[in-house]
């Protein structure tokens, strides 16, 4: 469990004038689901092609399995197993032809690679579709396929970026299951990025990434802990006027509109006097309110809360997907 | 590493069988290209339409049109009584050429003058104009030389040599002045050409736009594996095409192979390494399947114009003969050209040749170190 299948150790890259990747250190254990989240343009998938030794880095060292990505490429890959955000499959090949070919490039003689793709293709459920040709699956399954042909050579390290990405919800449901199921059957570990909050929750271990850096890590419960009693909640009528006064109060640091609710995040310990505040103004301007009470941190909050702070102390422009008025 | 590449070789057949169109295109585009050239392409002028204003009518000058029209170069369509139907005749197109024969064209040759006839000739296509009146003249002189002898003859000096000079002319190699003989070794070279840089560019710039590059960069291949197994498989079908047009240029248009087979295949596969390198170049600049086609087409389009496939390199302005010695089209064409037509063996070849593989193998570096730097 404590094995480190992935050192990431002070690595930097620029394209140009924009820093990708800025001194960024991390690890991935065995038997972990390392998820790795940040708004586009954070710099997660310039991250994976580092590890995965399609760039490389400017400065700084990749360990797979305590092996060199700079010194030995080859032996460190074959440690990797690798699923890109899009299809790279063969369209043309069927799914055994795709598995047979990936699974001998990377030097499997024929009495590993047959047993070994049969076992995989029932794990990931695709046993009935040996011979359909790639181009012909569904979405879900072109997905499975691609985790089928990353598990080929039985790697330690699965790298996934953005395994999800426009693939309906049910098919991500049981891709998380597939997952799950292969942390602890082969105990490999896992470093997956992702855009969807919620998936963040059934990872062990979480990192997020702002303009390059890891702004946050650890365990999803802790992360949230961290934010105990800072949150409210409120619902009241126009949300939009609400939306504005809140927005003027010193306190009031971030605010989310879900639904018919508002979600403020407020200076640590400053609860109560925006309580106050809030229900002075809803007096003073006639506005209606309905409920105004702490609730427990999402790590959408989490996440929202350390890269506004990342932000403006670095001084960094607006980040997408981050709203702050 | 063989492994590697055995597996990437089997992979990119399996891929050409499953799509059947581009390999049918593939055997069917030469034999095309055969058939248009072969026929389309010819220099061969005959039988152009003539039309005739005779204003003599008389023996003498029915005498006249019939060697014209005996030449099969020119073929009377019509008759005609002015000189505004004559133009009519020519501004529609219907005649290219016309013959006027004066009023007074028996009278002055039984005179024993010197008889004038006209000949009009459509100069709007140059190539036609050209032959036409090459044989024009050729024609009335030798008709002229016909009636002098007789002149000689009926003064009684007959038996005098009245040429000095003959010329016996002989043609070697294409004794016929078949345009095939020309065209089908050079198409040849246009069809191993176009094949290897077109397919070698597209399946490569492919596998990036398919996204089929990211899951190849975490194995073990090396960049040179993936161009050498790409290559073979379209090597092959490159070779499979130069078998194919050479059986039907020698089996339909009866073009001669006097030079050794093994000797055509093996400096075709000198050419192909200049025609993998330009595809494989292009596949390094271009990031689309369709940017590809422009690039290949763009080196495509001077390669044939200026390699003396179609129009003779001695002829070009000395700007473009300079120009063509940097078009590796150029010298597998002279090399084609001589295996073919002359049978002449390697020592006859060897400047053509020696440049060649060095243009070949100058290309197959540059592009694969542009393309390492590509994948990484």
């Amino acid at each position: 469990m404590t094995e480190k299948l992935l050192q990431v150790n002070s690595v930097s890259r620029s394209f140009g004038d924009l820093q990708a990747v800025k001194d960024l250190t991390m690890q991935v254990r065995g038997g972990e689901i390392f998820g790795l989240m940040g708004p586009d343009g954070a710099g997660k998938t310039t991250l994976m092609r580092i590890i995965c030794g399609a760039l490389l880095p400017d400065t700084g060292e990749v360990l797979v399995n305590g092996i060199s990505m700079n010194k030995s490429p080859d032996q460190a890959r074959s440690e990797i197993g690798y699923l890109s955000q899009r299809f790279s499959m063969y369209e043309d090949l069927t799914v055994l032809e795709n598995l047979r070919f990936f699974a001998e490039v990377r030097g499997l003689a024929a009495d590993v690679w047959r047993p070994r793709t049969l076992e995989i293709l029932d794990f990931v459920g695709l046993g009935e579709f040996t011979g359909r040709l790639a181009g012909r699956l569904s979405g879900g399954m072109k997905q499975k396929l691609g985790l089928a042909a990353s598990l080929v050579h039985r790697p330690r390290l699965l790298l996934l970026d953005e395994p999800t990405g426009g693939v309906d919800p049910v098919t991500r449901q049981d891709f998380w299951q597939l997952l799950i199921r292969l942390v602890r059957e082969e105990h490999v570990g896992v470093l997956v990025s992702t855009p969807y909050m919620d998936e963040a929750v059934r990872c062990t271990y979480v990192g997020m990434m702002a303009a390059g850096s890891l702004v946050l890590e650890g365990p999803p419960s802790e992360l949230r802990n961290a934010l105990e009693g800072q949150i409210l909640q409120l619902r009241g009528a126009p949300l939009l006027a609400w939306r504005r006064a809140a927005a003027n109060l010193p306190d009031v640091l971030d605010i989310q509109v879900s639904g018919t609710y508002l979600h403020l995040r407020v200076a640590p310990g400053r609860a109560r006097a925006v309580t106050r505040a809030l229900k002075q103004l809803a007096r003073e301007r006639g506005l209606s309110l309905e409920t105004l009470a702490p609730t427990d941190p999402l790590l959408e909050d989490v996440f929202n809360a350390a890269i506004v702070d990342h932000v403006s102390t670095e001084g960094l422009y607006q980040i997408n997907g981050v709203q702050h008025d | 590493m063989i492994q590697r590449l055995r597996s990437i070789i089997r992979k990119e057949f399996i891929q050409i069988r499953r799509d059947p169109r581009t390999l049918g295109l593939i055997i069917i585009i030469p034999v095309m290209q055969l058939f248009l050239l072969g026929y389309a392409a010819t220099n061969d002028i005959r039988n152009v339409a003539m039309a005739v204003y005779d204003l003599d009518k008389s023996e003498e000058s029915r005498s006249l049109v019939q060697a014209y029209s005996n030449a099969e170069y020119f073929q009377v369509i019509e008759y005609v009584s002015s000189e505004e139907e004559l133009q009519t005749l020519i501004e529609y197109g219907d005649a290219r050429v016309g013959l006027l024969i004066p009023p007074d064209y028996s009278h002055d040759l039984n005179a024993g003058q010197t008889a004038q006839i006209g000949f009009v000739i459509d100069g709007s296509d140059p190539s036609i104009a050209k032959t036409a009146l090459s044989s024009a003249q050729l024609i009335g002189q030798a008709y002229g030389a016909s009636i002098q002898e007789e002149r000689l003859v009926r003064n009684g000096m007959g038996g005098i040599n009245f040429q000095p000079v003959e010329v016996r002319t002989q043609v070697w190699y294409n004794p016929t002045l078949e345009d095939a003989y020309f065209m089908v070794p050079g198409i040849v070279g246009m069809v191993l050409f176009t094949l290897t840089s077109m397919v070698t560019a597209n399946s490569i710039v492919r596998e990036r736009e398919r996204g089929t590059i990211e899951q190849l960069i975490v194995t073990p291949i090396r960049p040179w594996e993936m161009v050498l197994g790409k290559m073979v498989p379209y090597v092959i079908l490159a070779f499979i095409n130069t078998g194919e047009v050479l059986l039907i240029g020698s089996l339909w248009f009866g073009v001669p192979i006097r030079g050794s087979l093994l000797l055509v295949f093996g400096l075709s596969g000198v050419f192909l390494m200049t025609s993998l390198g330009i595809g494989l170049l292009a596949s390094t600049i271009a990031s689309t399947q369709q940017e590809a086609m422009m690039i290949v087409y763009m080196i495509f389009l001077p390669s044939v114009f200026l390699s003396g496939f179609f129009f003779p390199i001695q002829a070009m302005p000395k700007v473009l003969q300079w120009i063509s010695y940097g078009i590796p089209l150029r010298y597998y064409m002279s090399i084609i050209r001589a295996l073919l037509l002359k049978g002449v063996g390697l020592p006859a070849i060897q400047t053509d040749v020696t440049l060649l593989a060095l243009f070949g193998l100058g290309l197959l570096i540059i592009a694969s170190v542009r393309f390492r730097k590509r994948l990484d």
